[in-house]
């Protein structure tokens, strides 16, 4: 249930500022998305994204176990980034969020900036940051190509998480701080993510096994190299992704601690806290709302400026790396 | 969980057949309607109650004028329903000034955006089911293009929605036959059959993309979607579409002013 939190927000969720801001950059980004895409797939554009939006749509409808009686559904930003390219499988979920929003009543119209922003937007371009990333340091193999899209959709989910918090401090429509929101949304969206990693993972590696030339991650590998696949059990699989994700929510959590730790000591130590927590940006740019009940707003926009810039370079780095290999793309 | 999950077949049941005023409006000017009441709806203060109360009761006129059963917009409302549950949540967890309620002690702000919350959304929700309920899907599109929305991106949707039901209808034979051969997943671990049939399905969906393709090649398809023009929207479809939005826009300015 709760991963929907982050995913379909409503009408009056976030501030209207943000809303308009988010709003006007996702239009941006789509339009220029739809640029790219067409210059990459030509006159194949409309039928073949038509039909992948509705493979992501009907593919987050597909309910598959967690645990007794728990299910949970993919999210597909990453998936569609892997298989039909960054710029492609953007438009194609920011569609289906559309869609969702104005037939389905799923997130409400004037959440749609920031619904596509964190679902479409930031998943497809992180995904790809990480995919990218991850595949200089796995094989260059089908294996190598599974493992990179597993751990790019469990981190793609967890930054979509950070984006939505980050976005609460600058609107948050509810006296809840940022650290709680934070926290909570961070922490879920770990979980969440597993299930998003080992499906994507998953899917890639069906996908590689019939028709590896699909697999726009995988562009770069001959024939051969696809062809390589090493044996991975399912329970190394699930037991690695578990392992991964609790040593990333063991790192996220030093951050979001609510004791005072070495920062905070240092300051206090300093003397310069009281400064500190007397920040000029409290009362311009940040909601009131996401600092007010915040024990120490010093810790927390360190949190929100450290997340907000992971999330800013992974999407950016996702933006440069696409803009690349659609350049390549293109001169093929 | 996601909003299409609870309907079955997507995208036939979302039109509700019927003869009213609000079914035979022009779909370019329910669009902007529907926009404007929303926005409106969602720049009003949460302090103004009595303005929630009015955007409330305009648009269950619409629904009631519109003759689509009050039991499936309350069906489709469900979709909010997590938000309804974190909203319920903040007074517990809000800071700032707390009161007692039945000797529980709830932050004010909370409560005031657990009602922010709830009042925008369900009044935002209700407007998209008005607009779903009444409005066939490719009318919807025929107003998104004549409202200038890039004919790509409006073309993209038309395929989404004409192939949607398609796939989820082959999906559901996929499970049918992974569950006739005893399978029958409990844990995340038993979860390939499930990913590799998605993975099919991406497969299946890409080659029928290809094939459809094609096929739109053979009948002189050039790169671009000719569009049917179907009875563009008069003055009279503006001014009736319009009295939601004013409505709104009045109370909104009113709310403001006070």
């Amino acid at each position: 249930m709760t991963s929907v939190l982050a995913m379909h927000a409503p009408d009056g969720f976030l501030e209207p500022a943000v809303a308009l801001v988010t709003g006007v950059l996702s239009v941006v980004v789509i339009v220029f998305g739809l640029r790219v895409a067409g210059r990459q797939l030509g006159d194949r554009q409309i039928p073949l994204a038509g039909i992948a939006a509705a493979f992501i749509f009907a593919a987050q409808m597909f309910n598959f176990p967690v645990a007794a009686g728990t299910t949970g559904h993919l999210l597909g930003g990453a998936l569609a980034a892997i298989l039909l390219g960054p710029w492609v499988g953007m438009v194609v979920v920011s569609v289906v969020v559309v869609v969702q929003a104005l037939l389905f009543a799923d997130g409400g119209l004037t959440a749609l900036g920031y619904n596509v922003l964190n679902m479409a937007v930031v998943t497809a371009f992180g995904g790809w940051a990480v995919f990218r990333l991850a595949r200089r340091f796995l094989p260059r193999n089908s294996t190598g190509v599974v493992g990179a899209s597993a751990l790019a959709a469990g981190v793609s989910v967890v930054l979509s998480a950070a984006a939505f918090s980050i976005e609460w401090l600058f609107g948050a429509s509810a006296p809840v701080p940022f650290d709680t929101v934070f926290g909570a949304m961070v922490g879920v969206h770990v979980l969440i993510g597993i299930g998003e990693a080992v499906l994507t993972g998953l899917v890639v590696g069906a996908v590689m096994a019939s028709r590896p030339n699909l697999v726009a991650g995988a562009a770069d590998l001959d024939a051969e190299q696809r062809a390589q696949r090493g044996k991975v059990g399912m329970k190394p699989f699930v037991i690695g992704g578990v392992l991964a994700s609790i040593v990333f929510a063991t790192v996220v959590s030093q951050f979001a601690v609510d004791n005072p730790d070495g920062l905070e000591k240092v300051a206090i130590d300093q003397g310069f806290i009281e400064s500190g927590t007397d920040h000029a940006l409290d009362s311009f740019i940040f909601a009131d709302y996401a600092t007010s009940g915040v024990g120490n707003e010093t810790l927390s926009l360190a949190i929100a400026g450290l997340f907000g810039t992971v999330v800013t370079l992974a999407v950016g780095f996702g933006l440069l790396s696409a803009s690349r290999s659609g350049r390549r793309a293109a001169a093929i | 969980m996601s909003g299409a999950h609870a309907h079955g077949s997507a995208v036939d049941s979302l039109f509700v057949e019927a003869e009213s005023a609000v079914h035979g409006l022009a779909p370019d000017a329910k669009l902007v309607a529907l926009v404007g009441f929303v926005v409106a709806a969602a720049l009003t203060p949460r302090t103004s109650v009595w303005a929630f109360g009015v955007y409330a009761v305009a648009i269950w006129l619409v629904v009631f004028v519109s003759h689509v059963p009050v039991r499936v917009v309350l069906r489709r409302l469900a979709v909010i329903v997590p938000f309804v549950i974190f909203a319920v949540l903040i007074p517990f967890i809000g800071g700032g000034e707390q009161t007692q309620v039945l000797g529980v002690s709830l932050s004010v702000d909370g409560l005031w955006a657990m009602w922010n919350i709830l009042a925008k959304a369900s009044i935002g929700a209700t407007a998209s089911i008005v607009l779903s309920a009444t409005t066939r899907v490719p009318d919807v599109l025929t107003g998104l293009t004549r409202l200038r929305v890039p004919r790509v991106l409006v073309a993209i949707i038309a395929f989404m929605m004409r192939y949607l039901d398609l796939l989820v209808r082959q999906l559901g034979r996929m499970r049918t036959s992974m569950t006739a051969r005893c399978h029958d997943p409990r844990w995340l671990w038993q979860v390939k059959p499930i990913a590799s049939s998605a993975g099919a399905l991406f497969v299946r969906s890409y080659e029928r993309g290809e094939r459809v393709h094609q096929a739109m090649l053979a009948r002189g398809y050039t790169g671009t979607m000719p569009t049917l023009d179907r009875r563009p929207a008069t003055a009279v479809d503006w001014s009736r579409a319009a009295s939601l939005p004013l409505v709104a826009v009045v109370t909104l300015i009113v709310a403001v002013v006070l």
